[in-house]
């Protein structure tokens, strides 16, 4: 025992470890012998336990450390997106799916159907668009994002993929807009041209309409923030499926049921290949890259995503009635945003824990050095 | 909807777009006409003495503004934390005892005998037809400088004449110094790399590669738009969103308490180091590179710097110290090699450096391909519930 003055502070103990945790350390001391070098570990190795009440008993000073890293730090960064990215994955998701279920409509003749959903999809993709702007650190400069086309990069593909969407499709839109104000629109000779234009501005949206709903999954994916990145070969599924169970269950809510029909198999459609790419997408991730998906508030959320989404599956085949019809369609509505939310947040929580980047790169490492590649690694000796 | 398709099969990880022409000179490859040859730093971690001087002179050269008050970060004499928009050189501090060192000259031990550096081609510096295949120099007497030694690896798994030589039974493994306890530093930067995620993802175009083969933004054309941040698997590329120029007394006006304007450069876009472009193009080495009175960061062409480099590496396991390592050299990583080449004396993620980093456009086109089955799908879904709805 010290009888120096300087001892006579402690700081606060910390809570117990619970089992959990100690059934971690031990699954990492399996595991590589660097990862589970305890940081700061004296000669002797980790620290003492036991010791009884003369308080031989000795508190840990440092956190024992489950892998080496930099004091914890983050290695990857994570990018500057807030909420209105993932508003804008939730939007963009459902103007595209929107823009499908409105050329149908055209075709197929559902007047309502087709009115209702070109003005869900203007409105989704106005919105978004601002949402897009709102978020660049330079709002004033989002133009420049037409400055090139570069195939690389999937932000500017993205643009002008949400470009050659948006405006068709407010061609359509404002059409719709003339016939249910009456014609009141000041167009004077332009309607018969916007008439003749309406049906070719439809089936244009439309073709870009899946890749809008598409593309943002690799935006995503096509980083080096490693849940995005883990989630790479399945994300698009999950969200083209999220895009059309919200197109789906947003048509649900707008349109009588008369007209619905097709929205609501879509929307079951949606379901089924939403819930079934989540689960085969968190199966074939590391589980480093997968855990902030199970995890923590993205995790809650996209619990109550697959919920409200199964909810609202079930909702649509019990279509007769409008009420159920409106509230599963916003129980699809609320799943896809906060699959959206979820998908994008456990990104931006995977990039804190400097873990979810080092295990699974040395895993693949270690799995490449094993099959007898050992020319590609960043690391030589010599 | 559509059930998840099985991925194309997987091909050699690195294998689709690095070339070692690429590392030798990336910004030829980016169409630029003309011979400058391509820039690099050698950061020789062994020979960092911590002193921060390089952290100074590139912020005072760059005007980077702080990135707020002072602190305390709990991490050895690294208070200034990590890279980012306002710090583009970071000296990290790692204390290490016995059981670390130790285990780091094992870890570097096992890179040697994993017959590493096993580079398929260095033919970046054309190596003589005739040069005769890897003999076997006495250890301890390290081969002269030339990078060439890997030769042309046909055939047979490819070893390198280091490699061949080091079976380390020879090399006296006695600890040098400080065997108790070591002080790794390391002063951190921007790897420009030959495969820059941050560059392929930008959709502005800010981002590109100069004349020397780095890559820099134009502060101007950016937009903040925060996908470089992401792209950057070393974590190196931030948006400037804080950082201030002010002295804490004049950071908020007194009265209201809000925050006094500031003339901070550059806000609100995306800032990382540059290679000092400004003084490249008037024929000076960067800041950092000047001021460093170790010459722990060594600045000049690539090629001479990888073989510096090498030659280092040699010279330390010579001398018993087996942990020490390249990161950043190799043509065929994930990134196609790295501008910014270090010596390292433990595994990178001691460091705060990724272990396998790998540029995330070399899965793009696979990532295009799965978006348009899927988006194919969802076509196909609305397609058969209309067919399936019309009665």
């Amino acid at each position: 025992m010290t009888t120096s003055e300087f001892d006579s502070y402690r700081p606060p103990e910390p809570p117990r470890r619970r089992r959990r945790d100690l059934f971690r350390r031990s699954r990492s001391d399996d595991g590589a012998q660097a990862r589970g070098r305890a940081r700061g570990a004296g000669p002797g190795g980790g620290r003492r336990r036991g010791g009884g009440a003369d308080g031989s008993r000795e508190m840990p000073m440092v956190e024992e450390a489950e892998f080496t890293s930099y004091y914890g730090r983050p290695i990857v960064k994570a990018p500057p997106w807030g909420h209105e990215i993932s508003a804008y994955l939730f939007l963009g998701g459902l103007a595209g799916g929107s823009g499908l279920l409105a050329l149908g409509a055209q075709l197929t003749g559902r007047e309502l159907l087709r009115r209702n959903t070109r003005l869900t999809a203007l409105g989704a993709v106005s919105a978004g668009a601002v949402a897009l702007i709102m978020d660049l650190g330079r709002p004033e400069r989002f133009l420049n994002m037409m400055r090139t086309v570069k195939v690389t990069s999937p932000m500017s593909l993205g643009s002008w993929i949400l470009a050659g969407y948006s405006t068709p499709m407010g061609v359509a839109a404002v059409a719709e807009i003339d016939r249910m104000t009456g014609e009141k629109l000041p167009l004077g000779p332009l309607r018969p041209v916007l008439r003749g234009a309406e049906g070719p501005a439809g089936l244009a949206a439309a073709v870009l309409a899946a890749p809008l709903a598409a593309y943002t999954a690799v935006l995503l994916s096509d980083t080096a923030v490693p849940t995005w990145h883990g989630a790479r070969k399945h994300l698009p599924y999950v969200f083209v499926s999220s895009a059309s169970l919200a197109a789906g269950g947003a048509a649900m809510v707008t349109t009588p049921t008369s007209q619905t029909g097709p929205a609501r198999v879509l929307a079951a459609l949606g379901v089924i290949g939403d819930v079934v790419a989540m689960h085969v997408m968190k199966d074939t991730m590391h589980p480093a890259e997968a855990e902030p998906l199970d995890t923590g508030g993205p995790g809650a959320k996209l619990k109550w995503a697959e919920r409200l989404a199964i909810v609202g599956g079930i909702g649509t085949l019990f279509a007769g009635n409008r009420l159920v019809a409106a509230a599963s369609g916003t129980a699809l509505l609320a799943a896809s945003a906060l699959t959206r939310f979820g998908v994008l947040e456990a990104g931006l929580e995977s990039t804190k824990d400097p873990k979810h980047v080092i295990e699974p790169q040395k895993d693949r490492l270690a799995a490449r050095r094993a099959a007898g590649i050992t020319d590609d690694s960043i690391t030589t000796a010599g | 909807m559509t059930a998840p398709m099985t991925a194309p099969a997987e091909q050699h990880p690195n294998a689709a777009t690095s070339t070692p022409n690429d590392t030798a000179d990336p910004a030829g490859a980016t169409g630029w006409e003309h011979t400058h040859e391509r820039k690099g730093f050698f950061t020789d971690t062994s020979i960092c003495i911590g002193c921060k001087a390089c952290e100074v002179a590139c912020k005072e050269w760059n005007r980077n503004p702080a990135d707020g008050s002072l602190e305390l970060l709990g991490s050895s004499y690294d208070n200034t934390g990590g890279l980012g928009a306002n710090t583009w050189r970071h000296v990290a501090f790692i204390e290490q005892d016995a059981e670390q060192i130790a285990a780091a000259r094992a870890s570097g031990r096992r890179l040697v005998n994993l017959g590493m550096p096993t580079l398929r081609t260095r033919d970046v510096d054309t190596p003589t037809p005739g040069a005769p295949t890897p003999g076997a120099p006495t250890p301890g007497a390290p081969t002269s400088g030339a990078p060439t030694a890997g030769g042309p690896a046909a055939g047979g798994p490819p070893v390198d004449a280091l490699a061949a030589a080091e079976t380390l039974g020879d090399a006296d493994l006695t600890p040098p110094d400080t065997p108790e306890f070591r002080w790794l530093m390391a002063s951190d930067v921007c790897k420009h790399c030959t495969h820059a995620g941050c560059l392929d993802v930008c959709p502005t175009g800010a981002l590109f590669r100069t004349e020397f083969g780095t890559v820099v933004v134009q502060a101007d054309v950016c937009n903040g738009c925060g996908t470089c941040v992401a792209g950057c698997p070393f974590g190196v590329i931030e948006r400037r969103d804080d950082g201030t120029i002010n002295p804490p007394t004049e950071r908020e006006s007194p009265a209201a308490g809000k925050p006094i304007e500031q003339d901070v450069p550059h806000p609100r876009t995306a800032n990382k180091c540059t290679l000092c472009y400004d003084r490249l193009v008037a024929g000076d080495q960067p800041a950092c590179a000047k001021t460093c009175p170790t010459t722990s960061i060594k600045f000049g062409d690539r090629a001479d710097m990888v073989a510096t480099a090498e030659q280092r590496v040699r010279d330390l396991h010579a001398q018993g110290m087996t942990e020490a390592r390249l990161y950043g050299a190799n043509p065929n990583d994930g990134v196609g090699g790295t501008g910014s080449v270090f010596l390292l004396l433990d595994e990178p993620e001691v460091y705060g450096l990724p272990p396998d980093p790998r540029v995330a456009t070399k899965d793009l086109p696979q990532m295009f391909a799965t978006a348009g089955i899927a988006a194919a799908g969802m076509i196909a879904a609305t397609a058969l519930a209309f067919l399936g709805g019309r009665k």
